[in-house]
C-alpha cells in the first residue's frame, strides 16, 4: 500500500493538488477511504486527519466504508424520479438484502448508491450497473438484471470452493 | 465513385448508452469490407428525433454524401451493413429508417446558438471546430478590440448569466476589469448540480472549444491570466473531452503565454467536483477549489472583490461562456435582435419528464411555454393531460397547465412564482403528485445543505419532516400554514442561495395545488395515486384471469393464487413497487 500512497503524494506535489484531489486519488485507488491511508498521508503532510475527514464527510463522492463488488448506481434526478425511480430503488434494496440505512449488502457483494443526476434524462429512469448505463428501466428489466448478477456471484462462490 | 462521405454518430453519454460505440465500429467494419473511403467521426448530435428524445431514439446517425445529409434514427449495429450497401454504395437511403416529419417539427421553433455546432463538430478534434469558424472570435477580439471594447460588445448584446440568476454578464466583467492587481481568475462553473439538467454536460461533451473560446475572450476582457473549469466528477466523458480540448488549444497557441502574439497570457486548469450540489454556489465553489469543505460565506465581499485565494474572481456558467464566441462573431445587434426587451438571446433547456419529445432544445427567450410543450415537445406522452411544468430545479417552482401561455423569460417566470434556473424543464401530468414533488425537492436540498447556517440546516430538515408526514397520511390541521411560515423564514434568513430558494417548490405547489395538500391532510388521500402509504394495490377478482404474470414479477412474492383462478396480494408483504400493476394485461390490478 505504501508504494501507492507515495505515488499519490508525489502527484499531489507535482500538480499543486489540494486535499480533495488526494482523497479522490485514494478513493479511486482503494475503492474507499482507508483509515490507515489517511493517517499515513496526514503524517507526511503534517495536516491533522480531522481535516481530511471534514472534507471526506462533506462530499458525496467519498466513502468511508468498503463498497460492494457490484455497484448499482440509481439516478435520483427529477426526470428519473417522475418516471418512477423511487419504486425501482425500493425493490433493489429489498432484492439485494441491503440493511436499512446502509448502502452495501453485508456480504460486500452489492452496493446500491443513489446519485443526484447522471444527466441522461431523456432515457429516464436510469440505472447504472457496474458502469453500464441502462435507460428506460422497468421493474421487470431490473429484477432480471439482479437475478443474473446474483446468479453470477453464486457461481463464482461455487467455483471458488 | 469519388464521393466525399462522412458519417456522424451520436456519441454523447446518451448516445453511448444506446450503443453508439458499437454502431460506430459496425460502420468501420462495413465500410472497410466494402472498400469505401469514409471518415467515421465522433460527434455529439443534439438533434432530437421525435418520441422520447435523442437518446431515447437509440443511435442517431447522419450520413452526409457530398454535402447532402440524411439522418437515421434507432440505428442498431446489425442495421449498419444495409445502410452501407444500399445508401453509401448504392446511393439510395434506406427510407424506412430515416427520421420522419416529427424530427423536423421538433426543430422548427428552435434557434440554435450555443448548440449550433453540437452535432456538427467532432468535439475531440480542434480542426473540426476551426473549420466552422472556430477561434475566429478569439482572433477578432484579441487583434481588433481592447478589453474595454470587448466588454462593451457583451453589454450591447444583453447577455445575462445562464446559470440561473440572470445577472448581466457585462456588469460582472466590468467590475472585474476595474479590480486592482495583475492576479485575477476566471472560473467556468460546470458543476451543473440541478437534477434533471444536462445542458452544460451536452455543451462540454459536444463542443468544448466554444466554452474555451468564451473563457479566453472573457479572461482577455477582465485581465485574468488564470482560469479554472470546475466540473462535476459525475460527467467523466465531458471531463475527458475538456482536458483534450485544452491540450489541443494549447498546442495551437490559443492558450498559454503570449496568445496570438498579443502579450496576453491565459492558462486553464480543470478541477473536479466531488459530489456536492452547494458547490455550484460561487463562494462554495471557490472554497472547494481551495481544497476545503464547500461551505459558502457571506457576501459582500463578492468574489470579484475577494475571490479565489483572495484575488478578484469572476465565475461564469458554461452556457454563458459558450454564447460569447458567437456574439463576437456575429455581433451584439444580432444577438440582441433575439428574445425580449430584458431577456436577450436564446436559452438551452433540458425538456424531460412526461413529454413526448424529450431532449435538449434551444429557443429564443420569450417563446410561449405552450409552443415548447406542444409544438417542440409534441405534447404529453400516453395521451394524458399536462398538469404542470417545473422549471429551475430545486430552486424553482411549477407553472400550472392553465398558465401555459406564459412567455419563457426571466421576468415572466418570476411573476408566476418560478425562476428560469439553469434550464431544467420537467413536464408533469395527472399521474404526478405535487406534494410528492415538493417532498422530492426538499429531500434533495436538505441532504445537500452544507450545515453552516441554522435556517437552512434546521429549516430544510423540518420542512421535509412536515412534508413526509403529509405524504404518509399523518398530516395535521395547520400544517399548510406552518409550511408557509417556515418557508418564509428559511428564505429570508439563509446564508446562501441554496437555503434562500429551497422552499420555492413548496410555496409554488401550495399556491397552485392547495387542494392536493388538503386531500392528503384531511382525507388521507393522494389524488394522483403516487404517495405509497396512501395507496393500496389490490386485485379485482372479477377481472383477474389467473395468468400468474403478476406473481412472477413480484419481487417479494406477495401475490398468491392458483393458475386460472383469481390471485390475491398479501398487503403485509406488498412493498408497493407497482411491478404487478405495470405487468397486468387485463387491468385487473387496482391502485388506490
Amino acid at each position: 500500500m505504501e508504494k501507492k500512497l507515495e505515488g499519490i503524494l508525489a502527484r499531489y506535489h507535482e500538480n499543486e493538488g489540494n486535499l480533495i484531489s488526494i482523497l479522490q486519488d485514494l478513493e479511486s485507488e482503494f475503492g474507499y477511504l482507508r483509515e490507515d491511508a489517511i493517517y499515513w498521508i496526514s503524517e507526511r503532510l503534517d495536516v491533522p486527519p480531522a481535516k481530511f475527514y471534514g472534507i471526506a464527510t462533506f462530499y458525496a463522492q467519498f466513502h468511508l466504508k468498503p463498497r460492494g463488488k457490484n455497484v448499482i448506481t440509481a439516478c435520483c434526478g427529477t426526470a428519473c424520479h417522475v418516471k418512477g425511480s423511487a419504486r425501482l430503488i425500493d425493490s433493489l434494496l429489498k432484492e439485494l438484502k441491503i440493511p436499512h440505512g446502509e448502502d452495501t449488502s453485508e456480504d460486500l457483494k452489492f452496493t446500491v448508491e443513489k446519485v443526484n443526476c447522471v444527466g441522461a434524462c431523456s432515457i429516464a429512469p436510469v440505472i447504472i450497473i457496474n458502469k453500464t448505463v441502462h435507460g428506460k428501466v422497468t421493474s421487470e428489466m431490473l429484477m432480471k438484471e439482479m437475478k443474473t448478477l446474483k446468479a453470477g456471484e453464486q457461481q463464482q462462490a461455487h467455483s471458488a470452493k | 465513385m469519388n464521393k466525399v462521405i462522412s458519417i456522424k454518430v451520436c456519441m454523447g453519454t446518451g448516445g453511448i448508452a444506446a450503443g453508439g460505440v458499437e454502431v460506430m465500429s459496425s460502420f468501420e467494419r462495413a465500410c472497410a469490407a466494402a472498400g469505401m473511403p469514409a471518415t467515421v467521426e465522433k460527434n455529439c448530435s443534439m438533434h432530437k428525433v421525435g418520441c422520447r428524445g435523442f437518446c431515447a431514439r437509440d443511435v442517431l446517425v447522419d450520413v452526409v454524401i457530398n454535402g447532402n445529409k440524411a439522418t437515421y434514427q434507432y440505428i442498431k449495429p446489425d442495421m449498419v451493413e444495409r445502410i452501407v450497401n444500399e445508401h453509401l454504395m448504392g446511393g439510395a437511403p434506406v427510407a424506412d429508417w430515416l427520421v420522419k416529419d416529427d424530427y423536423h417539427t421538433f426543430h422548427d421553433k428552435q434557434v440554435k446558438v450555443v448548440l449550433s455546432d453540437c452535432g456538427e463538430v467532432d468535439p475531440e478534434d480542434i480542426d473540426s471546430y476551426i473549420s466552422r469558424e472556430g477561434y475566429e472570435a478569439t482572433k477578432k477580439v484579441l487583434m481588433t478590440m481592447t478589453p474595454r471594447e470587448a466588454i462593451d460588445v457583451i453589454k450591447a448584446s444583453g447577455l445575462r448569466g445562464r446559470g440561473g440568476a440572470g445577472f448581466p454578464t457585462a456588469v460582472k466583467w466590468d467590475m472585474a476589469i476595474k479590480a486592482p492587481g495583475p492576479t485575477k481568475y476566471l472560473i467556468c462553473n460546470a458543476d451543473e448540480g440541478d437534477p434533471g439538467a444536462f445542458m452544460d454536460r451536452s455543451v462540454v461533451e459536444g463542443n468544448p472549444h466554444a466554452v474555451l473560446e468564451g473563457m479566453i475572450i472573457g479572461a482577455y476582457a477582465i485581465g485574468a491570466p488564470y482560469g479554472y473549469v470546475y466540473i462535476r466528477a459525475e460527467y467523466p466523458l465531458a471531463v475527458e473531452r475538456l482536458r483534450l480540448a485544452i491540450k489541443q488549444a494549447r498546442e495551437r497557441g490559443f492558450l498559454g503565454k503570449n496568445i496570438l502574439g498579443k502579450g496576453f497570457d491565459f492558462m486553464i486548469k480543470v478541477k473536479l467536483g466531488a459530489g456536492a450540489f452547494v458547490c455550484g454556489e460561487e463562494t462554495a465553489l471557490i472554497a472547494s477549489i481551495e481544497g476545503k469543505r464547500g461551505q459558502p460565506r457571506a457576501k459582500p465581499p463578492f468574489p470579484v472583490q475577494k475571490g479565489l485565494w483572495g484575488y478578484p474572481t469572476i465565475i461564469n456558467n458554461v452556457e454563458t461562456l459558450a454564447n460569447v464566441p458567437y456574439i463576437m462573431r456575429k455581433g451584439a445587434a444580432w444577438y440582441a435582435g433575439m428574445g425580449t426587451e430584458k431577456s436577450k438571446g436564446t436559452k438551452v433547456f433540458a425538456l424531460t419528464g412526461k413529454i413526448l419529445n424529450s431532449g435538449l432544445i434551444e429557443v429564443p427567450m420569450g417563446i410561449p411555454l405552450r409552443e415548447i410543450i406542444y409544438d417542440i415537445g409534441g405534447g404529453i406522452e400516453g395521451g394524458r393531460k399536462l398538469k404542470a411544468v417545473q422549471t429551475g430545479g430545486p430552486s424553482g417552482g411549477c407553472i400550472p397547465a392553465g398558465m401555459v401561455d406564459t412567455p419563457v423569460d426571466y421576468e415572466s417566470l418570476g411573476k408566476v412564482g418560478s425562476i428560469m434556473g439553469s434550464g431544467g424543464m420537467v413536464v408533469l401530468d395527472e399521474t404526478d403528485c405535487m406534494v410528492n414533488m415538493a417532498k422530492y425537492f426538499l429531500e434533495f436540498t436538505k441532504s445537500e445543505s452544507c450545515g453552516k447556517c441554522v435556517p437552512c440546516r434546521v429549516g430544510t430538515k423540518r420542512l421535509l419532516e412536515i412534508l413526509t408526514r403529509i405524504t404518509e397520511g399523518k398530516g395535521r390541521k395547520g400544517d399548510i400554514d406552518l409550511l408557509e411560515t417556515l418557508s418564509s423564514d428559511v428564505k429570508t434568513s439563509s446564508l446562501c442561495g441554496l437555503g434562500q430558494t429551497a422552499p420555492n417548490p413548496i410555496l409554488s405547489t401550495i399556491k397552485y395545488y392547495r387542494d392536493e395538500y388538503e386531500a392528503h391532510i384531511n382525507e388521507k388521500r393522494c389524488p394522483a395515486g403516487v404517495c405509497k402509504d396512501l395507496l393500496t394495490y389490490s386485485i379485482i377478482e372479477a377481472a383477474c384471469t389467473g395468468c400468474t404474470a403478476c406473481a412472477r414479477v413480484c419481487p417479494v412474492s406477495a401475490i398468491t393464487g392458483e393458475r386460472k383462478k383469481p390471485h390475491v396480494i398479501n398487503q403485509d408483504l406488498c412493498i408497493k413497487c407497482g411491478a404487478c400493476f405495470d405487468k397486468c394485461r387485463f387491468k385487473a390490478i387496482k391502485k388506490g
